[in-house]
């Protein structure tokens, strides 16, 4: 009743306060939103600018130090050939572990979604999230152990007799190394490995979404399995494999540990960054190199929004 | 014509042979490397690791436990960070969470896209934009240098959490307790934060996990502080006594999968 009739009574401090509030929704929001806008805002994005700032600076080679004044010259030093070359490579590096994640990612996805029970799903959830919350280095760390001469995967190739077979692979120009720990295909699989629960929720969360009676709908129509799969399955599970992508991806652009704990010397943009701007102590052209990913990202977060991929998030 | 007999669902009941083999070996794929972890914490041999192992021994985990103290000042900082981080994530996630659920306002999108930037963008990003802006200012590194940038990726953890709880809540039970009299600070404490008590849990226990193992943007932000992932990849390039790092490693993922598990048993209603 007091809500009524509010003069009646004394009011408290709290109630005034509340009715205030509420009579303020723009300044609530305000008070809501001033800590995280002062953290995110004014930290994160704040930084993130200094950064790009610093990409206009350049290093004076004689001196090694940082000139602050506007120039294009570092960007110049960018787009030689030899950092190209890193770009293309981490680049392919991303695309090929993206396919490769939505590759594993579709069956377990879609047998979590179709096939599972209430209390399946659930198992499965979980079983597919702890290996991403849980230690990545633990986790890279695992692949050097197995992938490495005398490893798991090289004992296996032996006893199956297929010692030829792994030769042959390692001796593949470029990608290949003296063994899978120091090969582009150790720095693939421990990308792949890493970064797959990212690629499975999503899918799996737009798969959930297709309603049965939409599956049915389309056998009524006279669609067999793999039309249906093919036309109504694919393209509802495509915002999903597009939003588990933005992760596979982004995250492999910007990943320096991998490479360089699995790989042979073919150098990425991360660590390319860590050098410039650690031991080169060439803070602006380690600037410039992350200007790379971050556009690549923003391009594709601009395309995969267009595409519906946040909703599936 | 309706032919019934042509009708069949479009996908049988139960899954094919082939489909469940995939499952089985995705999912083998996911934890075997954590076995491997396991077995090697055991293993004889110091500096290499042939499989199998040689000969098995639990003498590494004395060996940890008591003949390396280098173990116990990465271990004792990690475990600060992460606990004043998720401190932070919580109260900023939240406040995010509950500005964007109650009002639809201009620049809403740019908040929730400012607040899945940390992740979606690479963390050498963050790193090395931290790095440069506490170069620029003068700011020494220390122990809230990687604290910031602790907390600026794990925001999103508990935002996420938060706001899909929020969403799940009947704007109707918010709605009772105003006409039952109740002013919005009632609300706030007897409807809304036990409904995201829960939520608020989770979160947390996925931030700290998320920065107890962390060690991009450490990398950066940690000067020559060692926090034990980063204690970790130190020796990744050291050969004496490997095993002990994997049992440093078995420790982590222990101390890791406990919160997961229980974060995910708690949200579970909301993740389906």
């Amino acid at each position: 009743m007091s809500a009524l009739s509010p003069s009646r009574q004394p009011r408290s401090i709290t109630s005034r306060l509340s009715t205030f509030f509420h009579n303020n929704p723009t300044l609530t929001l305000l008070l809501l939103l001033a800590a995280p806008l002062l953290w995110l805002g004014v930290i994160y994005l704040g930084s993130l600018g200094a950064l790009l700032l610093q990409s206009f600076y350049r290093l004076d080679d004689f001196t090694g130090i940082v000139v602050r004044e506007f120039t294009l010259d570092t960007y110049r030093q960018l787009f030689t050939q030899s950092n190209l070359d890193i770009v293309a490579r981490t680049v392919a590096m991303a695309a090929a572990v993206t396919v490769a994640c939505a590759l594993l990612a579709f069956p377990i996805s879609f047998y979590m979604a179709r096939y599972a029970s209430p209390a399946g799903k659930v198992a499965f959830f979980i079983a597919v999230t702890l290996p991403l919350w849980s230690s990545y280095l633990v986790r890279v760390y695992a692949w050097k152990l197995i992938l490495a001469k005398e490893g798991v995967v090289g004992w296996i190739f032996g006893a199956l007799g297929l010692q030829g077979v792994l030769d042959a692979v390692l001796a593949v120009p470029t990608i290949g190394g003296p063994s899978l720990s120091v090969s582009m295909y150790g720095t693939f699989f421990a990308f792949v490995y890493v970064w797959l629960p990212y690629m499975i929720i999503p899918t799996y969360t737009a798969l959930e979404r297709v309603p049965g009676s939409m599956l049915e709908a389309s056998a009524d129509l006279g669609a067999r399995p793999v039309e249906t799969f093919r036309r109504v399955i694919l393209p509802l599970a495509m915002p999903g494999v597009i939003a588990g992508s933005i992760f596979t991806f982004s995250l492999t652009l910007g990943d320096y540990i991998i490479p360089g704990v699995l790989g042979n010397s073919a150098f990425f943009i991360g660590q390319v960054v860590l050098i410039q701007q650690g031991t080169a102590g060439n803070i602006p052209l380690a600037a410039a190199f992350t200007v790379v990913p971050m556009v690549i990202m923003f391009v594709y977060l601009w395309i995969a929004g267009r595409m519906g991929a946040f909703e599936a998030l | 014509m309706f032919t019934p007999t042509r009708r069949a669902r479009p996908f049988t009941a139960r899954a094919p042979f082939g489909l469940k083999l995939l499952v089985g070996l995705v999912l083998l794929f996911l934890y075997c490397p954590f076995g491997i972890i396991l077995l090697y914490s055991f293993t004889t041999e110091e500096t290499a690791f042939t499989f199998p192992p040689p000969g098995l021994t639990a003498d590494w985990y004395r060996v940890a436990l008591f003949d390396r103290p280098d173990i116990y000042p990465p271990l004792l900082l990690s475990i600060q960070v992460a606990l004043v981080a998720t401190f932070i994530a919580l109260i900023l996630g939240s406040l995010i969470a509950f500005a964007i659920s109650r009002t639809r306002f201009f620049g809403r999108e740019a908040i929730t896209f400012l607040v899945i930037l940390p992740i979606a963008l690479p963390g050498i990003i963050t790193g090395i934009s931290l790095r440069s802006a506490f170069g620029l200012f003068g700011i020494d590194f220390s122990f809230w240098t990687i604290v910031i940038g602790h907390a600026t990726f794990c925001i999103v953890v508990v935002y996420n959490n938060v706001v899909a709880r929020l969403r799940r809540t009947a704007k109707s039970q918010t709605e009772a307790s105003a006409d039952l009299g109740a002013n919005s600070l009632q609300t706030l404490r007897y409807i809304l934060l036990p409904v995201i008590g829960t939520a608020l849990l989770a979160g947390g226990m996925l931030a700290f996990a998320l920065s107890f193992d962390e060690v991009i943007v450490t990398t950066f932000t940690a000067g020559q502080q060692n926090t034990l992932p980063i204690w970790i990849y130190s020796q990744l390039s050291r050969p004496r006594q490997r095993p002990v790092t994997n049992v440093v490693a078995v420790f982590v993922i222990a101390i890791t999968f406990i919160p997961i598990f229980l974060a995910q048993r708690l949200t579970q209603d909301t993740n389906d």
